[in-house]
C-alpha cells in the first residue's frame, strides 16, 4: 500500500508582502490533494533550499511580485542543485516580465504562471510534469 | 538498495538522506520497513518532547522557542510538525514552519512537517517512525507537535517521554480542566500568551485541577502504566506533579523555565525508573500498531477488499449491522486461510 502524494513548498522570496496570491494558490493545491508546505513571507533563497530540502518536496513554487526575480531565482535554482534537488518542478508565479521568461526557463523554471492564471492551470501543469515523472497524484 | 543508502546517510546525519528516508516511510513502502529495522538498534538516545495543545494557543511559535534554548545549551533538535489531512481533498496546508524562521540555516535543527493522512489521534500513522530516523540521525532531542487538539487526541502521550499540554488564557472554565483527556497527559501544563487577561485565572483552575488529582485515590495526570502516586500535593518519591509554566512564546519568556522543567522530568523519569515503564508502553502501542496493520493487510485478499463496497452498501441501507457483517467476513477470511495450509 503506497500513499504517495505530491509534496509542493509554496515559498515568497524577497522583500515584498503580499501573500495573497500564494496563498490562494497553496489552497487550490491542497484542494487538488497535494501536502502544501507554506513558509510565509520574505524568504531568502537558503532558507527556501533548506525547506525544499528538509521537506524532501517534488515541486517548489515561487512567488514574486517584486522584481527581484532575476536575482533570487537563479540563486534558489542553484543551492537546489548544490543540495542534489535538481529534480525539483520549480514553478513561479507573479509579476515576471515577458522579455525574462526565456532567461528563466534556460536556468530551470519549468512553469511561469502570471497575472489571470487560473488555479486549474497551475494544477493541471503540476499533474502533468507529475505523470512524466513517475510521481503519483 | 535505495534504502540501505539512505540508512547509512542517516547513521551519517546527512540531511538530504534524512529527508528521503522519511519521504519513503511516510509513503509506506515495503522498502521503508526494512530501513526501519535496521535504524531501529541506532534509535533510543533521543529524548521526545510531546507538544499538544488547541489550535492557536501558540504551540508552534512556543517549539520555536524551545528550540532556540535548546541549540543556546548546545542540544541539536529534530522537529516534526504534524498539522491535518483534508477529508475530502486528502491534501493539506502545513504551515507550522512560518513560526519557525528563526531555527533556519542552522544545522544543528532540523524540521520536517507531515500531513495526519487520515489519522485521528493528533499525530500522522508513521510520526513515531519518524521519531526514529531523526534519533538515529542523532538529533538528542525530538520535538513533535500535534495537530491542534480538541479534548481527545491524546496519541502523543505514548510517543513522547515528556508532553506539553499549551493552555491559554480565555479558553474555557474550570469545568473545562477536569474533563478527562488532553489535560490528563500532561507532564508540564504550559499558559502560553501569558500577557492577556485571564493568565492568572487559567493558572488557578489548572492548580485545582492538580490539587483534586494529588487527592484521588489514582493518579489523574498519569499515564496508565505509572504507578500509584504518594499522597501528598507535591512533587515527591515516585509523584510527579505537573507544573504550570506561564509564557510568552513570541517575546520568548518563559522559555528557559519551561525548558528546566522538562529536564527535570526528564530526571525524574530516569531517577525512578518510569522511563522503562514508558518506553516498554511505547514499544508495546508501537509493536500492536504494526501488528494489527500485518494482519489486516496480509489477510485481506483482493476478493475481500472487493466485497467491502457492497457490504458497506448493505450496513448503510440498514440490511446488516457492522458487527454481522464483519464476523461474517472475518469467518470467511479465517476458513479460506484454513483451506489453504
Amino acid at each position: 500500500m503506497t500513499e504517495k502524494r505530491i509534496r509542493v513548498l509554496v515559498a515568497k522570496p524577497g522583500l515584498d508582502g503580499h501573500d495573497r496570491g500564494a496563498k490562494v494558490v497553496a489552497r487550490a493545491l491542497r484542494d487538488a490533494g497535494m501536502e502544501v508546505i507554506y513558509t510565509g513571507l520574505r524568504q531568502t533563497p537558503e532558507m527556501i533550499a533548506e525547506a525544499a530540502l528538509q521537506e524532501d518536496v517534488d515541486v517548489v513554487g515561487l512567488s514574486i511580485l517584486s522584481g527581484a526575480h532575476m536575482t533570487l531565482i537563479p540563486r534558489i535554482v542553484r543551492l537546489l542543485e548544490d543540495n542534489g534537488q535538481d529534480d525539483v518542478l520549480v514553478v513561479v508565479g507573479g509579476i515576471i516580465p515577458n522579455e525574462d521568461i526565456p532567461a528563466l526557463k534556460k536556468m530551470g523554471v519549468k512553469g511561469l504562471f502570471g497575472p489571470g492564471t487560473t488555479t486549474t492551470r497551475i494544477i493541471e501543469f503540476v499533474r502533468e510534469e507529475a505523470g512524466k515523472r513517475g510521481w503519483m497524484a | 538498495m535505495i534504502s540501505s543508502t539512505l540508512v547509512d546517510g542517516t547513521l551519517a546525519g546527512e540531511r538530504r538522506a534524512v529527508a528521503r528516508l522519511i519521504s519513503l516511510i511516510e509513503n509506506d513502502g515495503e522498502e521503508a520497513r526494512d530501513a526501519l529495522s535496521a535504524l531501529y538498534p541506532h534509535t533510543g538516545r533521543a529524548h521526545i518532547i510531546g507538544v499538544t495543545g488547541a489550535p492557536g494557543t501558540g504551540k508552534s511559535t512556543l517549539v520555536n522557542r524551545l528550540a532556540l534554548e535548546y541549540r543556546a545549551r548546545g542540544v541539536a533538535v529534530g522537529i516534526i510538525a504534524v498539522d491535518p489531512t483534508s477529508p475530502f481533498s486528502g491534501g493539506a496546508i502545513l504551515g507550522d514552519r512560518i513560526r519557525m524562521r528563526d531555527l533556519s540555516g542552522d544545522p544543528g535543527i532540523f524540521i520536517r512537517s507531515m500531513a495526519s493522512r487520515g489519522r485521528l489521534g493528533g499525530l500522522a500513522r508513521t510520526t513515531g517512525d519518524v521519531v526514529r530516523v531523526l534519533d538515529a540521525a542523532g538529533f538528542e532531542t525530538v520535538i513533535v507537535e500535534t495537530v491542534g487538539a480538541g479534548q481527545a487526541e491524546v496519541e502523543i502521550a505514548s510517543t513522547a517521554y515528556t508532553t506539553l499540554v499549551i493552555d491559554m488564557p480565555g479558553l474555557g472554565d474550570d469545568i473545562q480542566a477536569i474533563k478527562c483527556g488532553l489535560m490528563e497527559i500532561a507532564d508540564i501544563l504550559v499558559v502560553n500568551k501569558a500577557d492577556r487577561d485571564g493568565a492568572d485565572n487559567t493558572v488557578a483552575c489548572l492548580q485545582m485541577m492538580l490539587d483534586l488529582n494529588a487527592n484521588a485515590s489514582h493518579p489523574a495526570g498519569y499515564h496508565s502504566t505509572d504507578p500509584p502516586a504518594a499522597s501528598g500535593s507535591v512533587t515527591s518519591g515516585r509523584h510527579w506533579r505537573p507544573p504550570i509554566i506561564k509564557t510568552i512564546a513570541t517575546q520568548g519568556e518563559g522559555t528557559a523555565e519551561l525548558l528546566n522543567a522538562i529536564e527535570e522530568h526528564r530526571e525524574f523519569l530516569h531517577q525512578t525508573g518510569l522511563f522503562e515503564n514508558r518506553e516498554r508502553a511505547r514499544a508495546r502501542s508501537e509493536f500492536m500498531n504494526v501488528l494489527r496493520h500485518d494482519l489486516v493487510e496480509r489477510l485481506l485478499t483482493p476478493a475481500h477488499t472487493a466485497r467491502i463496497g457492497a457490504t458497506v452498501d448493505a450496513i448503510a441501507a440498514r440490511n446488516t449491522d457492522p458487527y454481522t457483517a464483519s464476523e461474517t467476513l472475518v469467518r470467511d477470511i479465517l476458513g479460506a486461510r484454513r483451506g489453504e495450509t
